[in-house]
């Protein structure tokens, strides 16, 4: 049984009691005294020149009190690029520049290029109408592969074209992959489209400046994933504030989804702006706005190629993709397709050969970064895709093509081709329980039903794996990322013997504050509702590097483990002086410290107590104080798997796809809190299933964005979704860390997509429709009916 | 102007301009944040509250217009001695959220259908929560958490 309140049991989220009560804070609840509001003015072109601008209109206008534009940002640097990639041929890649407001050119329809202030946010809005610029309207490079090819018309034109690198993974591997396709007895080849996404959390972004002429300190409440990044982005790259003059706050954050890793234009402007007025400037994001200013995730266009010999064994892979960047680079943009991507094309089939190239195209759409699985939904996405089409070519059994590729249990650590170590991993049996789970004997009569209903019935599986927990930090480091990706924790034992946790994980919406005390409430035997979880306040905490692509446990969760065995370290040394025993006879045992072999013992509070109050203390050996920090760089990512199986009905008369049944059953290694990862896993299927049925960022070509409100972008509602069935009883704990634990996060956005379209054309070509091969992403009732009557 | 309606049970008013939304006479006027704001068009259901009983996107109406009346915001959905109500209950038993950002307005459409028909089917209950948007839990647990607070005296729902 699970200790109370600790590993294993579904403990029920401390933090639902606020948010169930309105009494979360979020960035846009906090109010500062003498706070003033900033709105931004953005471009409605998608690509013009900054002839001038007058903004002395505006500065007249009720309320104002001042306008900032791209030049009053001049003398300080942009928002930088977080990974270097280098191109096939040894270049580093093209870093175009970011500043704060727009500046000479504007680059895509919502590219900002002034900030009014004024008394509230009414007038702010008013007054930006009152700006007047002169811009010269230039061609708008949307089409990808035009843009690509396009060397006179640049988005940047410091560079002497648009395509920012050229990208192989691995660049060694190339010759044998080609010689591999050229003797394979069978190729399947198809091409497809990772539709543009936009993550949409419910929440839109917001953020406060707050200088202090007093102190010279500045403060940022942000909606922040990660606000150690930001505060470093900010202070070494952007404005120049020493990193301990600012502090950033990421206080409740109602969702991120990857949209809030990232550094953004208005955190510093408010800063700025701050400064300059001398109050508190508070900019929270309308909806509308946030379409054409947070970043968008995938879109991405690949062709692959499976060789295969006559029995279905995987040969070689090889893709092309043209991956759209956007107008800037974001943070992390430019890892998500090579370094995400790249890395997972072997999945978890034992593929001799793979090579992947990868062209990254700056357009002048919105920037593109990591969203949700952040290039591992679209290499698993092409590769399960491909593998359904080879299996239909080849007339073998879409369970069966995958059985006899896979990583076979015994051969862990596997090495794969593109680069990755999978520690650990039993593909077979997640595939075996999604088989038991999704009644594939029952199938036929359900389809029958759906027969006699006049729908077509089809069942779509898809395996997946991902590389969570980024890391480790020299690797990482010599494939040009610019930061480390350790974390770090602070258990602060307090004098009464309840604890603080400082974390650098950042939670918003995965329970950290549940989850973490469940950890250190089983690690040091106390009652977990002893202890507090601080995270999102960079003046509290040491160091962190913020939550993102799943690495809350399995990084943050082990510094927890290391910082807790420095604790019971020096709990022993204590317990030694004051159980006069020799520190070597000590245990530590579920919250008491023995000496073994006695019924002799002192408590995890009387420790603590004598910690702070040193009455009886060896002072001249051991400090006073019960307070560990510990930072903790992983060896190596972490490799969670799973098999999806997805039964959809498709209305032959209107094209619509109904998904009837969905099963998940997936590896996490050790799992902390059930209810918390099923959760996880009905959240990342949901914007799985957006992705496959609903969501696509549409730009007409003129670059002008036509998914801008919540009225036509669509996202899945109660009523387009089924209730989920999950799983994670196969284990196969991560051999690296602490704690066994591997990521779920990303899961159901990675492993989902392919399993709802492999389902549609399975249900197509049941009835007959065997031309069809492929439909891309959105599959919308007109997409499906065109393809069912074209 | 001034505007003065009867807030959670407590008559409650604030100065505002005449283009105040209610959403915001509530948040800023009122300093009530726990009704909250997802979009501009009234598609996202974050700022759903009650108004003389019935569910309304405060978004999309003007504080003037509702000046008056009785309204229940997230804040008035509470048991007396500050307890979960059988609703709110249900929501952190099935963890029907996850950033709870969208929560405040499903509780309280939830609590709205459940007024209506306090013993819906599933169906019904997603049919119902369409205006919501969750962009965390699926909906799977939101729905869970409905059907079990389903049947519960419809008194307890909002415990004014
Ligand atoms: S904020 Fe009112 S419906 Fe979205
Ligand atoms: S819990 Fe995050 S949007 Fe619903």
């Amino acid at each position: 049984m699970p200790k109370d309140g600790g590993i294993g049991e579904s403990t029920l989220r401390r933090e639902d009691i606020r948010f169930l009560t309105g009494k979360g804070r979020y960035t846009a609840d906090i109010s500062l005294r003498g706070q003033a509001h900033a709105c931004f003015l953005r471009s409605e072109v998608a690509h013009g020149r900054i002839n001038g601008i007058d903004t002395s209109a505006a500065e007249e206008m009720p309320g104002v009190l001042c306008v900032l534009t791209g030049a009053d940002f001049t003398e300080v640097g942009g928002n930088p690029t977080g990974w270097l990639v280098q191109s096939r041929d040894g270049a580093t890649m093209k870093e175009p520049k970011r500043p704060v407001l727009a500046h000479g050119k504007v680059r895509h329809v919502g590219d900002a290029y002034a900030m009014v202030v004024a008394e509230t946010y009414e007038q702010a809005k008013d007054a930006c109408e009152a700006i007047v610029a002169d811009i010269t309207e230039l061609p708008a490079l949307v089409d990808l592969a035009a843009a690509a090819a396009d060397t006179a018309n640049r988005v940047h034109e410091e560079f002497d074209n648009n395509v920012v690198f050229d990208w192989g993974w691995i660049e060694e591997n190339r010759a044998a992959v080609d010689a591999a396709f050229a003797s394979a007895p069978h190729v399947t080849t198809l091409e497809l489209v990772n539709n543009r996404l936009s993550p949409n959390a419910m929440e839109p972004r917001a953020s406060i400046g707050d200088f202090d002429s007093g102190t010279g300190d500045y403060k940022l409440y942000t909606t922040s994933q990660n606000p150690h990044l930001t505060r470093l982005l900010i202070s070494a790259f952007v404005m120049g504030i020493p990193e301990n003059k600012l502090t950033v706050i990421a206080p409740d954050v109602g969702g991120g989804f990857g949209s809030k890793i990232y550094h953004y234009g208005e955190e510093a402007a408010v800063l700025a702006a701050s400064k300059k007025i001398n109050r508190p400037v508070k900019w929270v994001c309308d909806r509308s706005e946030a379409f054409l200013s947070d970043a968008h995730g995938r879109d991405h266009v690949t062709k692959i190629e499976l060789a295969t010999d006559k029995e279905g064994n995987f040969l070689a892979v090889r893709t092309e993709t043209l991956a759209n960047m956007g107008a800037y680079l974001s943070n992390f943009a430019t890892c998500t397709p090579t370094f995400l991507h790249g890395t997972l094309m072997a999945g978890p089939y034992k593929t001799p050969h793979v090579y992947v190239n990868v062209k990254a195209v700056i357009t002048n759409t919105v920037p593109v970064d990591a969203y949700r699985g952040a290039g591992r939904p679209e290499a698993t996405y092409s590769l399960e895709r491909v593998i359904d089409k080879a299996a239909d070519e080849l007339g073998i059994d879409p369970w069966e093509i995958r059985r006899k590729n896979f990583i076979d249990p015994g051969a862990f650590p596997y090495t794969t081709p593109v680069g990755l170590v999978y520690d650990t991993g039993n593909y077979h049996a997640t595939m075996d329980k999604l088989r038991e789970m999704s009644d594939v004997a029952g199938f036929e009569a359900r389809a029958e039903e759906s027969r006699k209903r006049g729908k077509l019935r089809g069942f779509g599986l898809s395996t997946w794996i991902e590389a969570c927990g980024i890391a480790p930090s020299n690797l990482v480091g010599v494939l040009g990322c610019r930061v480390g990706l350790y974390d770090a924790a602070t258990i602060r034992v307090n004098a009464t013997g309840n604890i603080s946790v400082l974390v650098g994980a950042h939670s918003h919406g995965q329970g950290h504050e549940t989850v973490f005390a469940q950890l250190i409430a089983e690690k040091l035997g106390v009652d977990a509702k002893s202890v507090e979880i601080v995270h999102g306040d960079t003046s509290k905490i040491p160091f962190g590097m913020g939550t993102y692509g799943s690495r809350s446990l399995a990084v943050c969760g082990s510094a927890m483990m290391k910082a807790a065995d420095k604790i019971i370290d020096k709990g022993k040394k204590i317990a030694a002086h004051m159980l006069e025993a020799a520190e070597g006879d000590i245990e530590f045992n579920d919250g008491s410290f023995s000496v073994a072999g006695t019924d002799r013992q002192k408590s995890f509070a009387e420790i603590a107590f004598s910690a702070y109050v040193p009455h009886n203390y060896p002072l001249e050996t051991l400090e006073p104080g019960l307070e560990e920090t510990a930072f903790y760089d992983p060896a190596n990512f972490t490799y969670p798997a799973g098999a999806y199986g997805c039964e959809v009905e498709v209305d032959p008369e209107t094209g619509g796809v109904d998904i009837v049944r969905f099963t998940c059953a997936d590896d996490f290694g050790n799992v902390i809190n059930p209810m918390i990862v099923a959760g996880q896993v009905h959240g990342g299927v949901a914007q799985g299933i957006g992705q496959a049925l609903l969501e696509g960022v549409v730009y007409n070509e003129d670059g002008q964005l036509l998914t801008g409100s919540y009225m036509d972008y669509a996202m899945p509602r109660a009523d387009d979704l089924p209730n989920i069935d999950v799983d994670h009883s196969c284990v196969t704990p991560c051999t690296h860390n602490p704690l066994g634990a591997k990521g779920c996060g990303e899961a159901g956005a990675i492993g989902t997509p392919p399993a709802v379209v492999n389902a549609v054309i399975d249900a197509l070509h049941r009835a007959g429709h065997s031309h069809i091969t492929h439909i891309d992403m959105p599959l919308t009732p007109s997409r499906v009916w065109s393809a069912i009557n074209g | 102007m001034k505007v003065t309606m009867t807030v959670n049970g407590k008559s409650m008013s604030a100065e505002t301009e005449g283009r105040t939304l209610l959403s915001s006479f509530l948040r800023e006027g009122l300093g009530l944040t726990g009704t909250h704001v997802g979009c501009d068009t009234t598609q996202c259901g974050a700022c759903t509250v009650h108004v003389d009983g019935e569910p309304v996107k405060s978004c999309t109406v003007l504080a003037q217009d509702v000046a008056g009346k009785s309204v229940t915001t997230i804040e008035g959905m509470a048991n007396k001695d500050g307890s979960l109500s059988v609703l709110q209950q249900a929501f952190q038993t099935h963890h029907g959220l996850q950033c709870g950002f969208c929560t405040p307005g499903m509780v309280m459409a939830s609590a709205a259908l459940l007024n209506e028909n306090p013993h819906p089917t599933e169906e019904e209950v997603r049919h119902y929560l369409k205006g919501n948007i969750c962009r965390c839990t699926g909906y799977h647990n939101i729905v869970k958490a409905v059907l079990a607070a389903s049947g519960a005296d419809s008194q307890k729902l909002a415990a004014e």
